[in-house]
């Protein structure tokens, strides 16, 4: 699988590099375990991963292709992924831009207090979904603190797909941060002086040299904080308002499926949910290796 | 090569970057937090008080403490497993086997509920065995259980990994070769060396555990007093314009979200080094 999608902060590709363990050959198997760790992970893996995938591959083939092909032309289906994909998108968009900004001003600036702040980034993931939920779908009601500034303007947030978004732009902004933190700390100083040394502004400087070598680290973060909004639940129903075919996400559908015992139809809209993610992260990987190749040439 | 030292802000580009970045802070992270213990606390201490005390609370409390102490055993202990088969041998299939342990986090929560469901639910492949057998997994505590080791399998497992690759065998080939046990090698060679590793992420396990969401919400069945963990009271009660209880049960995960923060920075201050791995890249 080349889709590198996990909502850890600064997630590093499980894939090795420096050290080779021994070849598990009888000559070379000096530590000892090999069958009980291995008998242990690939039986917990089986029964926690496998089999229930398994058995969601399985399900929609119920009713045949024509049964899959039902449940998924349903407008009301077709309406809720448009709205999940479109407001996934447009708020990983958004954390873009602010998580770079946070991001940079977390590494070349020294101030009081950076600790804390650098600490508050990583709330989204530490924060129970449920409890962001309820807490944003108060303060962008129309008599919540930031709800009720907008509202004399006729511009409600909350129970519509506005609100949606503000919450998919909470959940995702660590991930940006997180994904370019790293990478913009071990810019080397030297590229920097180089173009100052050639007559570069300090403006030209970040958008001609920086950020162009942010570019795979942006687009990871972007990639992860984009899957995470496709499947997010928690955050963004209470603030959603959940009216069909206007504010209602892929998730709830599924969960109404469940609770219709139509669950031929939830499974055949989750793996839809899932293919579609999947592809979008293709295409990311795609573009990502089409960057570093033009990055080495 | 050298890397740039962090300095004052001198420009005005640098006072507006961090202007801007301390209003999206503000307004994004830092506001929701805050307005959670003003709802919490809108009708006073008294009210706030009898709320988070109530029965079902109480016993949310309780089913919450009881599900994360059977889950995150349960992941940690298949997390030194992954990581030992993975970083100390090579065998074929690797890649495929890392790649299934990364899934929980791709998948949306309620997938990782609903898959319980197709398997064990009212109409699941197993639901004539269960019946036979008057065994009840969904809508009680064993459905709980198991999505939410779904949905935190991988945090033990991908802490421990890259530090462990990083690390590699010496100490453990040397103590073997001293004649030290199969366990005793475990024990008092690697267990040492991945200690605050395996804490930290025992740590993001058990918050995430505590505080999941979509995958119980779909197991549960909401079963006032019986199968509501906290965060699905607070659904409940949030549903039915309880807003001092929702917000009151709230309080309590926020502070174990802000105690998780505390003891995760403390834990990269003191110990950056022995989680390596995860950091530095």
């Amino acid at each position: 699988m080349t889709v590198n999608a996990t909502p850890t902060p600064g997630a590093v590709p499980l894939a090795t590099e420096g050290y080779k363990p021994p070849k598990a050959t009888h000559k070379a198997r000096v530590l000892p375990g090999f069958g009980l760790s291995l008998g242990i992970t690939l039986t917990y893996l089986s029964l926690i991963v496998v089999l229930p995938l398994a058995a969601l591959l399985a399900r929609p083939w119920e009713h045949g292709l024509d049964g899959v092909w039902q449940t998924i032309s349903d407008p009301r289906v077709l309406a809720s992924l448009r709205l999940t994909f479109t407001t996934s998108l447009l708020a990983a968009l958004v954390n873009l831009f602010a998580g770079l900004i946070v991001a940079w001003v977390l590494t070349r600036y020294e101030f009081p207090g950076k600790g804390l702040v650098d600490a508050l980034v990583d709330l989204p993931f530490a924060l129970p979904t449920a409890v962001a939920g309820v807490s944003l779908c108060s303060m962008y009601a129309a008599n919540g603190w930031v709800g009720s500034l907008f509202a004399p303007l006729g511009l409600r947030i909350a129970y519509t797909p506005l609100g949606i978004f503000v919450a998919l732009v909470f959940v995702g902004l660590p991930f940006i941060v997180r994904s370019v933190q790293p990478v913009l700390a071990e810019f080397d100083a030297e590229v920097e002086e180089a173009a100052a040394t050639l007559g570069a502004t300090p403006l030209q400087t970040t958008l001609r040299v920086i950020v162009p070598s942010l570019a795979p680290a942006l687009l990871t973060g972007f990639s992860l904080a984009f899957a995470r909004a496709v499947g997010e639940y928690g955050s963004v129903i209470f603030i959603a308002g959940n009216m069909p075919f206007v504010s209602e996400i892929t998730p709830l559908l599924i969960v109404i499926k469940l609770e219709e015992f139509d669950y031929a139809g939830a499974a055949a809209i989750a793996v839809a949910m899932l293919s579609l993610a999947f592809l979008s992260l293709l295409l990311v990987n795609a573009l990502q290796l089409l960057l570093s190749r033009r990055g080495r040439a | 090569m050298r890397a740039r030292a962090p300095e004052r802000p001198k420009t005005p580009a640098a006072f507006l970057l961090m202007a801007l970045a301390a209003v999206w802070m503000a307004l994004v992270i830092v506001l929701p937090l805050v307005n959670v213990l003003a709802e919490a606390f809108k009708q006073g201490v008294q009210p706030y008080l009898s709320a988070i005390v109530q029965p079902d609370a109480l016993s949310a409390i309780r089913l919450t403490l009881t599900v994360a102490a059977i889950a995150v055993p349960l992941n940690a202990v298949f997390g030194i497993a992954a990581a030992w088969c993975v970083t100390r041998f090579d065998f074929a299939g690797k890649g495929l086997l890392l790649s299934v342990l990364d899934l929980p986090f791709t998948i949306s929560p309620v997938i990782s509920g609903m898959v319980w469901v197709l398997l064990f639910g009212a109409h699941g492949w197993f639901a004539s065995v269960l019946e036979a057998s008057n065994i009840k997994i969904i809508y009680a505590l064993p459905g709980l259980v198991i999505a939410t080791v779904l949905v935190t399998l991988p945090f033990v497992a991908r802490e421990l990994i890259p530090l462990m690759q990083d690390q590699g065998t010496d100490e453990e080939i040397a103590a073997v070769t001293l004649g030290a046990s199969g366990w005793d090698v475990f024990f008092r060679v690697t267990l040492p060396n991945i200690k605050w590793a395996l804490t930290y992420g025992v740590l993001l396990c058990t918050a995430r555990a505590m505080g999941e969401f979509g995958a119980v919400s779909v197991v549960s069945g909401h079963i006032r007093g019986l199968t509501n963990t906290l965060p699905l009271h607070i659904e409940v009660l949030y549903n039915e314009y309880d807003s001092v209880g929702a917000f009151g049960a709230a309080t309590l995960l926020a502070g174990l979200a802000l105690v998780t923060l505390v003891l995760k920075t403390l834990l990269e201050w003191r110990f950056g080094d022995e989680l390596a791995a995860n950091r530095r890249h």
